[in-house]
């Protein structure tokens, strides 16, 4: 059988990998991206603490469908973001879109 | 080595290889095609870890929609077809350490606590798991309250994505 | 055990019993017999694609007063191995400016994700690829690849008129899966199940004269979802040549035309399925498996005869038109209907058949005579706006 620990470790270095893109990329929509990965990972940790747990409280796969929802709606509104932005300023790139900065 | 380990093994090299692509890949529609990739491994671990609901709500849900959304988003952003210049910031060698940090602080913090390494106990025949998740999202004494939240935040963000985005003449 | 009783069980009891006398351990037995399994079942699919061809263009020449395909072999039946051949031996381009692995990608996963729905399919009640409880999403998310396929073709093509194509079809695609799930969910109430299997099962009798409604707006999602004439938008032949796979020639492209063939197929069968009673036609097929599977062919080739038909007949609607009568009919109409068959799912008595079934029925026909008049008075009010302003303009030119 698979241990717990190798879900919790790929979901740990799948949430690391997801923030390097965060931190590191230029490109706002790349920054989305691996703000899913982030997502992702939180989803297998609670999707595998369910398995690993009692399976018959259902918390875990709850809170895995909120958190489909939550990142659906993160998405509309991110990438509605970007290009209303990318419609006024004519880039996408984070560190251009500097007007609340002085 | 059992099958489901090795099964296992595959996915995870599947999802991290493919989730480092899609931070450092420079073509941004292939870092989305690659973010697919990734999604599709995780599917495939929730259905390795019994919850075939959410892995096919994951294809459907983030493949079929928020995926494509992204390779919308790339292609309504973009003016030449291809990506000129580097992806990442100048400062993009900090926010590896970060990263590897976090990954060392997490791996540091779930190795210290006692289940780190338990196992699974057999899944219960005849447990009907799509049956108790749908019971529990809708009955008063679980989830009903954060399930209708979830709808209206969703009815929310997609009047306020519409709202956003409208192009006004 | 025996074979007509059992086949699927009876072949892979006897591999078992073949790979264990090679001394192969249990485990590496019984997934190699699963990988059998994908292959046949993949094979046989793609054999029966073939013929889809010739079925495809024959009745599409009766249609048109025409006899088909008739010159290779009788009827015409080697036909679509001509057109093999010819796709085979044509040149294989790849545009200049072409993204090169995403474009051969595109074609594979095209027909992949039509083969991946018939993992579910049960062809009998014992004959069936995997007896998913969450079948019916399943459908969706096999149809979220293909919608994803054909961004890739179109992306990788770096052609303005396969994209144009790929964004009306997303468009279209996501709109018409709405009333699509929710058509989905009204056999899952009627069956308190998701699996194929148990909707089958459950049709004592057949959901088409239960909820007749939610059969025709399956069948017109499907055909929606399918992109197949009067929706055919993605490829639309006299405004954007042929769409997303305008690059496309040769196998590649035979690829993309078989995955359409088997895809209409596919949605016939899945109709049958959810509406058609499946493999179940007054207790034939308690014959044996394998007659049960040839009664499903049937009603899937049934299914199918009628989107050619739908495809042979109606012209192509307007792209704003479509996603307007989405949006503003189909969508209300399916959450409308999806409430009352669960509203009268929990009023009507289960014991007696005879009142559950003319309840439904009638809840049916009564929910599409309001429609009907809605859409009567709306369409009379349009007709005197427009009347009205033609007379002013007569006027004004006077």
């Amino acid at each position: 059988m698979i241990p717990l620990s190798w879900y919790l470790i790929l979901s740990a270095a799948l949430f690391s990998i997801g923030l390097f893109g965060v931190l590191s990329r230029k490109n706002a929509v790349a920054i989305l991206l691996g703000v899913e990965l982030m997502l992702n990972a939180v989803n297998i940790n609670l999707v595998s603490f369910w398995r690993y747990g009692d399976v018959s409280m259902m918390a875990g796969q709850v809170f895995a469908i909120i958190v489909f929802a939550v990142a659906a709606a993160e998405v509309a509104v991110g990438l509605a973001l970007v290009i209303s932005v990318y419609r006024r300023l004519d880039t996408v790139i984070a560190d251009e879109i500097d007007m609340m900065k002085w | 080595m059992t099958l489901p380990q090795i099964f296992f093994l595959i996915t995870a090299f599947v999802i991290l290889g493919s989730a480092l692509m899609v931070v450092t890949t420079r073509n941004l529609i292939h870092a989305a095609l690659w973010l697919i990739v990734t999604l599709f491994g995780v599917a495939v671990l929730y259905a390795l870890l019994n919850a075939g609901f959410l892995a096919v709500v994951q294809v459907v849900v983030y493949i079929g929609a928020i995926a494509i959304l992204f390779i919308f988003a790339v292609m309504l952003t973009r003016k030449e077809m291809r990506d000129r210049g580097p992806q990442l910031n100048r400062g993009w060698w900090l926010s590896g350490v970060i990263a590897a940090l976090t990954f060392g602080g997490l791996f540091w913090l779930l190795q210290a606590w006692s289940g780190f390494s338990k196992t699974a106990a057999d899944f219960p025949s005849g447990f009907d798991a799509v049956g108790q998740l749908g019971n529990a999202l809708v009955s008063p004494q679980a989830f009903v309250l954060p399930f209708e939240v979830a709808s209206v935040l969703l009815l929310a963000a997609l009047v306020g994505a519409v709202y956003v985005a409208f192009n006004r003449k | 055990m025996n074979f007509w009783n059992n086949p699927v069980q009876f072949i892979s009891q006897w591999l078992t019993g073949v790979f264990a006398g090679w001394g192969m351990a249990d485990w590496v037995a019984s997934l190699l017999i699963q990988l059998i399994g994908v292959v046949v079942l993949a094979s046989m699919m793609m054999v029966i694609d073939i013929f889809l061809v010739w079925v495809e263009r024959k009745v599409v020449a009766r249609f048109q007063d025409r006899l088909g395909p008739n010159r290779v072999g009788p009827f015409g039946l080697i036909q679509p191995f001509a057109d093999i051949i010819k796709l085979l031996i044509k040149e294989d381009i790849t545009p200049d400016g072409a993204d090169r692995v995403v474009y051969n990608l595109a074609p594979i996963m095209s027909l992949m994700s039509v083969l991946l729905l018939w993992a579910i399919v049960p062809l009998a009640p014992v004959i069936f690829g995997v007896d998913l409880n969450v079948g019916a999403l399943y459908i969706i998310a096999a149809g979220a690849i293909g919608t994803l396929s054909i961004i890739m073709a179109a992306w990788a093509s770096n052609n303005k008129y396969a994209l144009i194509g790929a964004f009306r079809q997303v468009a279209v695609l996501v709109s018409f899966e709405v009333p699509m799930i929710a058509t989905l969910l009204i056999p899952t109430i009627l069956a308190r199940s998701m699996g194929m299997n148990d909707i089958v099962q459950a049709q004592d009798v057949w959901y088409i004269l239960v909820v007749p409604l939610a059969a025709i707006i399956f069948m017109i999602t499907a055909i929606a979802e399918l992109g197949r004439t009067p929706f055919d938008l993605n490829e639309a032949e006299s405004e954007i040549v042929a769409g997303f796979h305008i690059e496309y020639t040769g196998m590649k492209f035979g690829l993309f035309y078989a995955g359409e063939l088997l895809h209409a197929f596919t949605f016939g069968g899945f109709w049958a399925i959810l509406f058609l009673g499946g493999y179940r036609l007054f207790g034939l097929e308690n014959l044996g498996p394998l007659v049960a599977a040839v009664i499903l062919f049937a009603k899937a080739l049934f299914g199918y005869w009628i989107i050619m038909w739908i495809k042979y007949t109606l012209l192509r609607i307007r792209i704003d038109h479509m996603l307007a009568f989405n949006w503003k009919f189909l969508t209300p109409l399916a959450f409308v209907l999806l409430m009352v068959v669960a509203l009268m799912n929990a009023i009507l008595p289960h014991n007696n058949m005879l009142v559950y079934v003319a309840g439904m029925l009638l809840s049916n026909i009564l929910l599409g005579w309001i429609v009907i008049e809605i859409l009567r008075v709306h369409s009379r009010r349009e007709r005197e706006r427009v009347e009205g302003k033609n007379q002013m303009i007569e006027v004004a030119h006077r």
